[in-house]
């Protein structure tokens, strides 16, 4: 019985959301933010939507990479039934604005004043052929080193900033007995890491040219033999397990106090929180040895697609403004632990990590030092990225020298 | 009227079948030859292109590492499904007690989704929480088993897996080709005063010659198109170690934005299926064909 009434009510509302639907303009938004905090902030976004008379129809796809997501968004886009939006972010959006499927909403920026709100990196991302095509949702910081000071102290170490007292404080806490870098061995792990020590060894600079530009000069200087050679000596901090570990299993040591470092980008702090951690006492945050003065970024967008009617079209340019409202922007980013991509937003409510993260934005925005993620899919396209990857997963996992692997990264770079 | 029905009645039902067949099999192979001669990248683009994927294709390492690496599993995992399939069926064949209960013990893996097989032992394979660890709580401390944390030897276990998974499957049609063997001969054989190893090398294994082919075949498909098994227990690493063609394939078709050049892998793997099952039907129907 109980059964039936619920069955018959959710007919109903069924029933009323078609009915609303053919009153209301509609969005369908394609996404993957389907985990816990990540579904409850899309929650928000709908809210917001419908508060401003607009229907919300949600095509959230599982699966983290956001892979499953794609291959739908193809089969939909194929037969010519494209979303409102998806979530596609970096060099992708290009390649679907070269596929000729994207919404111009430069309508939204000029209203939105985007233009003077977002940092420049993240606006060139945004645009194809200098029309905005997708709007950024938040920002996450990926060049940080999380730390556990109990092991740090247990081991007499302190907390580094540079590669010389990284390797120091790794010494010791390998001499302590414990493991000194938390790591998992899955390709991506190792590109975070890579790049992290790429954007260390050389700064931003020599990451832009070498890991953005894809400069040949750059990519089989000396400084990039350092930077493998870096990475070979970090491969020693870590423990043989680490293959196919999961990243949150080894945020989970770092938390248990099983080992006193891990590489990794701002949604390992969710794991701390969630055990009950404090950032700034329980754990540390700190700039990747090095990156000070650099930010790697991963910015998460909604790409917009070209729709039919006039009213769907409005509706669009709508989501795209609330998509960078300061409430929604406050709420998102405190649910998923990234922080917001423009300026104006309370830092009330952010941790100790999140306001150091934007401050670090604003400052590098200014300097030159913000990059994008090269790990994250934000630097290049997919192909090269891929290619890079995979040299990078063989050096983490081989015996191949730091010689050898410049070599096959300048011959990875050239892939078509 | 009852002549005309006979004739059309079957070619009627199957129809629909055979349309499928050709339009979802034979079509789809077609389109992703095709494909493999465009240029295309993250959708598919129909203009001619000719053999650049292939080029590509074979400069990158990775394809040679997964290539090798399905002749090492393949071949492994193919002749250790024969072999302790054929022992297993011949050990059961002896009427023995309880040899039902034997026998789905050892079928019971196949029902298992080979993603399941992949997760169970990466668990018992991973030297931090499974057999190593057990080792050295036993008191073991010099017992060492890392294969799938060590680049050189994680191909190794995915054959351990398959092999746990498949012999029992194999077992399960030799056994059934054993029973088939008629009886007489062998007691023919005893009576001449055969012993029992020669009956079976000499009599009983080459009268299993079709359930030979049967198993070979069934196992090679299994063999090439592995995906599930490597996904579950190394994801193909460490790093790319453990690669094989259709995780190749499914990456860069899918998530690399390089359909062309997935599509000539997946060619490449075709080619394979065929290099191994032409010869192989070849011999099988050439055998009927002259009566055998």
């Amino acid at each position: 019985m109980k059964l039936n009434t619920f069955a018959l009510s959710a007919m109903a509302s069924a029933l009323l959301a078609c009915a609303a639907a053919q009153a209301a303009p509609q969005v369908e938004v394609l996404h993957y933010w389907t985990s816990g905090g990540e579904a409850k902030s899309a929650a928000e976004l709908k809210k917001m939507m419908e508060a401003k008379g607009v229907a919300w129809k949600d095509f959230a796809v599982a699966g983290g990479g956001g892979e499953n997501a794609a291959t739908a968004l193809k089969a939909r886009v194929m037969a010519g039934n494209a979303p409102t939006a998806a979530q596609i972010k970096g060099p992708a959006i290009q390649e679907w604005g070269q596929e000729g499927v994207l919404a111009n909403i430069d309508a939204a920026a000029a209203e939105g004043k985007w233009e003077a709100s977002l940092p420049p990196v993240v606006n060139s991302v945004m645009k194809y052929k200098g029309h905005y095509v997708a709007v950024p949702v938040n920002v996450h910081r990926v060049n940080w080193l999380w730390v556990n000071p109990e092991v740090l102290k247990k081991a007499g170490a302190k907390p580094p900033t540079n590669f010389a007292e990284f390797f120091e404080a790794a010494d010791k806490i390998k001499k302590a007995g414990l493991t000194a870098i938390a790591h998992g061995g899955q390709p991506w792990q190792d590109a975070t890491v890579f790049e992290s020590v790429v954007l260390g060894t050389g700064g931003a600079d020599f990451y832009k040219k070498a890991i953005v530009q894809l400069d040949q000069a750059a990519l089989t200087s000396p400084t990039m033999l350092k930077a493998f050679e870096n990475l070979a000596r970090i491969k020693t901090y870590i423990d043989k397990d680490a293959a196919g570990r999961d990243w949150n299993l080894a945020t989970a040591m770092v938390i248990n106090g099983k080992a006193g470092m891990q590489f990794m980008g701002d949604w390992a702090k969710g794991e701390f929180t969630s055990a009950g951690k404090v950032a700034g006492k329980d754990f540390l945050c700190l700039a990747a040895p090095g990156t000070e003065k650099a930010f790697t970024f991963n910015v998460d967008s909604l790409t917009m697609f070209k729709v039919k009617g006039a009213e769907e079209q409005k509706a669009q340019l709508t989501l795209a403004n609330a998509v960078l409202s300061p409430e929604f922007q406050e709420v998102f980013n405190l649910n998923k632990g990234s922080i917001p991509v423009r300026a104006g937003v309370s830092r009330a409510k952010f941790d100790a990590c999140a306001t150091k993260s934007m401050d670090d934005m604003a400052a590098t925005s200014k300097s030159g030092g913000l990059v994008p993620s090269f790990a994250h899919g934000m630097a290049i396209d997919t192909a090269k990225a891929g290619a890079i990857q995979d040299v990078v997963a063989k050096f983490m996992n081989s015996n191949m020298t730091p010689q050898a692997a410049v070599q096959a990264l300048a011959k990875a770079a050239k892939t078509m | 009227m009852g002549a005309l029905a006979d004739t059309w009645l079957p070619r009627l039902v199957l129809s629909p079948t055979i349309i499928a067949s050709l339009v979802f099999v034979y079509g789809f192979i077609g389109l992703t030859a095709w494909l493999s001669l465009t240029e295309s990248r993250m959708m598919p683009n129909f203009e001619f292109a000719g053999l650049v994927q292939y080029e590509r294709l074979f400069e990158i390492d990775r394809w040679w590492v997964s290539a090798a690496n399905l002749g090492l599993f393949g071949g492994l995992f193919i002749a250790l499904c024969l072999a302790i399939g054929l022992c297993m069926a011949i050990l059961l064949d002896q009427r023995i007690r309880h040899e039902g209960a034997l026998r789905a013990i050892y079928l019971y893996p196949m029902a298992l989704s080979f993603i399941v097989t992949g997760a169970a032992w990466k668990w018992i394979l991973n030297p931090g929480l499974g057999l190593e660890k057990l080792m050295h709580d036993w008191g073991f401390t010099n017992f060492s088993f890392d294969w799938l944390v060590n680049s050189d030897m994680a191909i190794y276990t995915v054959v351990i897996a398959g092999v746990w998974q498949s012999s029992g499957f194999v077992m399960a049609l030799f056994l059934a080709g054993l029973r088939s063997v008629d009886d007489s001969i062998i007691k023919a054989a005893m009576v001449d005063g055969a012993s029992l190893p020669t009956i079976y090398r000499r009599i009983v294994i080459p009268s299993l010659r079709p359930v030979f082919f049967s198993v070979l075949l069934v196992l090679s498909h299994i063999a090439i198109k592995s995906f599930d098994l490597v996904m579950a227990l190394t994801a193909g690493g460490p790093g790319t170690s453990s690669d094989v063609p259709a995780i190749f394939m499914y990456q860069f078709s899918f998530t690399r934005g390089q359909l062309g050049l997935g599509a000539a892998s997946a060619m490449m793997m075709l080619a394979t299926v065929l290099a191994v099952l032409v010869p192989l039907m070849y011999l099988e129907t050439k055998g009927a064909r002259h009566g055998r």
